[in-house]
């Protein structure tokens, strides 16, 4: 396999690049998905997204599943767009994994192989070395339904490694497991993911499983990238208010003079960053203290009037959404929500540090 | 698809009481179970039980009966090469007209049996549209022979199977064939490895109701093929035809019928007696 590896980046790497080079377009009744896709050998992307916005669909077309509406599809150098799925050096690990209820793990792995032109033989020894290294041996035998959850997604994952694509999708890898199994699933996935030579691409709208498992995050709304780039970048700096409640980040984007930004919608906070300009200010629901009564003594920088809206726990901790001069969510502790008396309803003054907020150009 | 099919009886066996039952709806209900009941009880009422085995061993009516056996297999047979391609391509494939396609499918189902044996010579005689080519280059004749009678069988009966077939395909998901191709099969690899095995209950469940179709067609054989024992007299033509100069061997050749439609109930009881 390796010395296999080697030619091919030897004489497609040389000419043309490496890797994933797309741009998808497909059109599905009134829903239009356009986004440009590139990834090097050994990367892992993560197309993170909320229900709806075209990671699937996306997905689908990397796969030729759907067919594209315009724009390309390169790997490797070569073009795939019109390539019919059968013909496509690409492996699908389905969200519901789709193993074939009638043939056994071991046939299930083996499909591929046999269909790329191996003997009966050697491609069930072929799938029984990669149960193998899924740990999966004991079960080669098994039907599907006799398989837990995580043995599942193992042989799935083996099913579609066994075609050695040069494109492995996954579609939500980790969503048809309970969170015990998951946590465990993860990890291995994540190794089998660090293994895998090719170009990985993983749709999921768990923001957790997307920076566990992905080097790059490519985050999609309405069919439309609306930011991309590594895991703490992203998590640093949301741009849209989605990928701020993924990060569990308050945001606002306003307008800077030196260390004020005047927000779009309502007043104006103080940063420590000097910046002028349109820009985006985030801070963490932790950085936020709230008083029952107006503080004394304390400046009156960063300090707003609001009425909490609801209250959930959150871990250890309450976590409050408030409403008022400043929309904002805020972490604390169960004792402090106790002595506040919190409820919905409660007035409350929300005042934050400027040196844990965190401004940056729009 | 077998879930439901299993949660079925369990339902059914639930007490849902008798006493409400109103009488217009009790007495007419009762008169139509009897009106389906009462034929078969007559039938075996009137069963000539002491002369039965020999009746039974009589060589026309084994002849009739091993005739009809292999025509209803044969025609199943063809019906199953020619009409689970049929099927698939009714449920998996959108092309324009598909809705005629499968109206014209369908019409078998409706259309007197006789109409289509007329039919059938229309296209299939001597001088028939095709007929006549298939007479004067091959010197292949249809009508009258043995093969007209598996014609005109499967004519009658690949409509069941293949609305069956198409049901099961329905039912099926179609992701599977997608997996499928993304390990590399063509759509063919696919259909043969992952989707037949899939939906092969509801492929076995449509083969019995086309053969059971078969095994008692009568109008369209009739038309096309004729009566001629040994070569196109099949049970259905033998009952008609005893029942004339010989009744007590029309009984018995009834009765033939009969077990085998109840062996077929039985075969298919899991598929067709848990509508409740």
């Amino acid at each position: 396999m390796t010395h296999l590896d080697d030619s091919t980046a030897l004489t497609s790497g040389a000419v043309h690049g490496e890797g994933l080079d797309a741009r998808l377009v497909v059109d599905h009744g009134p829903f239009r998905l356009d986004i440009a896709l590139t990834a090097a050998p050994g990367d892992v992307v993560a197309l993170l997204g909320p229900n709806g916005a075209g990671k699937t669909t996306a997905l689908r077309a990397l796969a030729g599943l759907a067919p594209l509406t315009a724009g390309h599809l390169r790997l490797d150098g070569t073009e795939l767009g019109r390539t019919p799925p059968e013909s496509r050096p690409v492996g699908v690990v389905f969200q519901d994994y789709l193993l074939f209820p009638h043939l056994t793990a071991l046939d299930n792995v083996a499909f591929g192989p046999r269909c790329h032109g191996a003997t009966k033989a050697e491609a069930r020894a072929q799938a029984a070395a990669w149960l193998d290294r899924m740990g999966l041996a004991d079960h080669a035998g098994a039907k599907p339904r006799r398989l837990s959850g995580g043995q599942g997604q193992r042989v799935a994952l083996a099913r579609a490694l066994a075609t050695h694509p040069r494109l492995l999708l996954l579609d939500e890898p980790l969503a048809a497991l309970d969170a015990r199994t998951r946590l465990e699933v993860r990890a291995q996935l994540r190794r089998h993911l660090a293994d895998f030579e090719a170009v990985a691409v993983l749709v999921t709208h768990d923001p957790l499983d997307a920076m566990v498992l992905a080097d790059r995050l490519v985050v999609v709304e309405h069919g439309r990238i609306v930011q991309e780039g590594t895991p703490a970048d992203i998590a640093r700096r949301p741009r849209t208010d989605y990928v701020a409640q993924l990060v569990g980040l308050n945001l606002y984007k306003g307008r800077a003079t030196g260390h004020t930004v005047h927000l779009d919608a309502g007043p104006a906070i103080t940063t420590t960053e000097d910046l002028t300009g349109p820009v985006f200010v985030a801070f963490p629901p932790g950085a936020v203290t709230l008083f029952r009564d107006r503080p004394t003594g304390a400046s009156a920088r960063n300090l707003w009037r609001c009425e909490v809206t609801g209250l959930e726990t959150h871990g250890d901790q309450i976590r409050a959404a408030l409403t008022g001069e400043l929309p904002l969510t805020a972490d604390l502790t169960t004792v402090a929500a106790a002595e506040l008396d919190l409820h919905p309803g409660a007035p409350v003054w929300a005042t934050v540090k400027a040196a844990q907020t965190h401004a940056y150009p729009a | 698809m077998t879930e439901t099919l299993k949660g079925g009886p369990r339902r059914g066996r639930l007490r849902k009481g008798t006493r409400g039952v109103p009488l217009p709806l009790l007495v007419p209900a009762l008169a139509g179970l009897a009106f389906l009941v009462l034929p078969l009880i007559a039938l075996l009422v009137r069963t000539p039980w002491r002369t039965l085995p020999d009746q039974l061993t009589s060589p026309e009516v084994w002849e009739a009966l091993r005739l009809s056996l292999f025509c209803a297999t044969a025609a199943t047979a063809l019906s199953l090469v020619i009409g689970v391609p049929l099927a698939w391509l009714l449920a998996r494939t959108d092309f324009p007209g598909r809705r005629l396609v499968r109206a014209l499918v369908t019409l078998p189902l409706v259309l007197p049996p006789v109409v289509g044996g007329v039919a059938l010579l229309l296209a299939l005689g001597r001088n028939g549209v095709v007929g006549q080519w298939l007479d004067s280059w091959f010197g292949i004749t249809l009508p009258f022979t043995t093969a007209g009678v598996v014609l005109a069988e499967t004519f009658v009966a690949m409509p069941f199977l293949v609305i069956s077939v198409e049901g099961t395909l329905r039912a099926a998901d179609p992701r599977y064939e997608e997996a499928a191709t993304t390990l590399g099969a063509s759509r063919f690899t696919a259909f043969r490895r992952v989707t037949l095995p899939l939906i092969a209950q509801g492929i076995a469940a449509g083969a019995v109701l086309a053969w059971a179709r078969a095994l008692g067609e009568f109008g369209a054989t009739i038309t096309f093929a004729g009566n001629f024992p040994g070569r196109t007299q099949t049970m259905p033509l033998a009952v008609y035809l005893a029942l004339q100069n010989d009744p007590a061997a029309a009984i018995a050749l009834s009765l033939v019928l009969l077990a085998v439609s109840i062996a077929v109930l039985v075969g298919l009881r899991d598929r067709w007696m848990t509508a409740s």
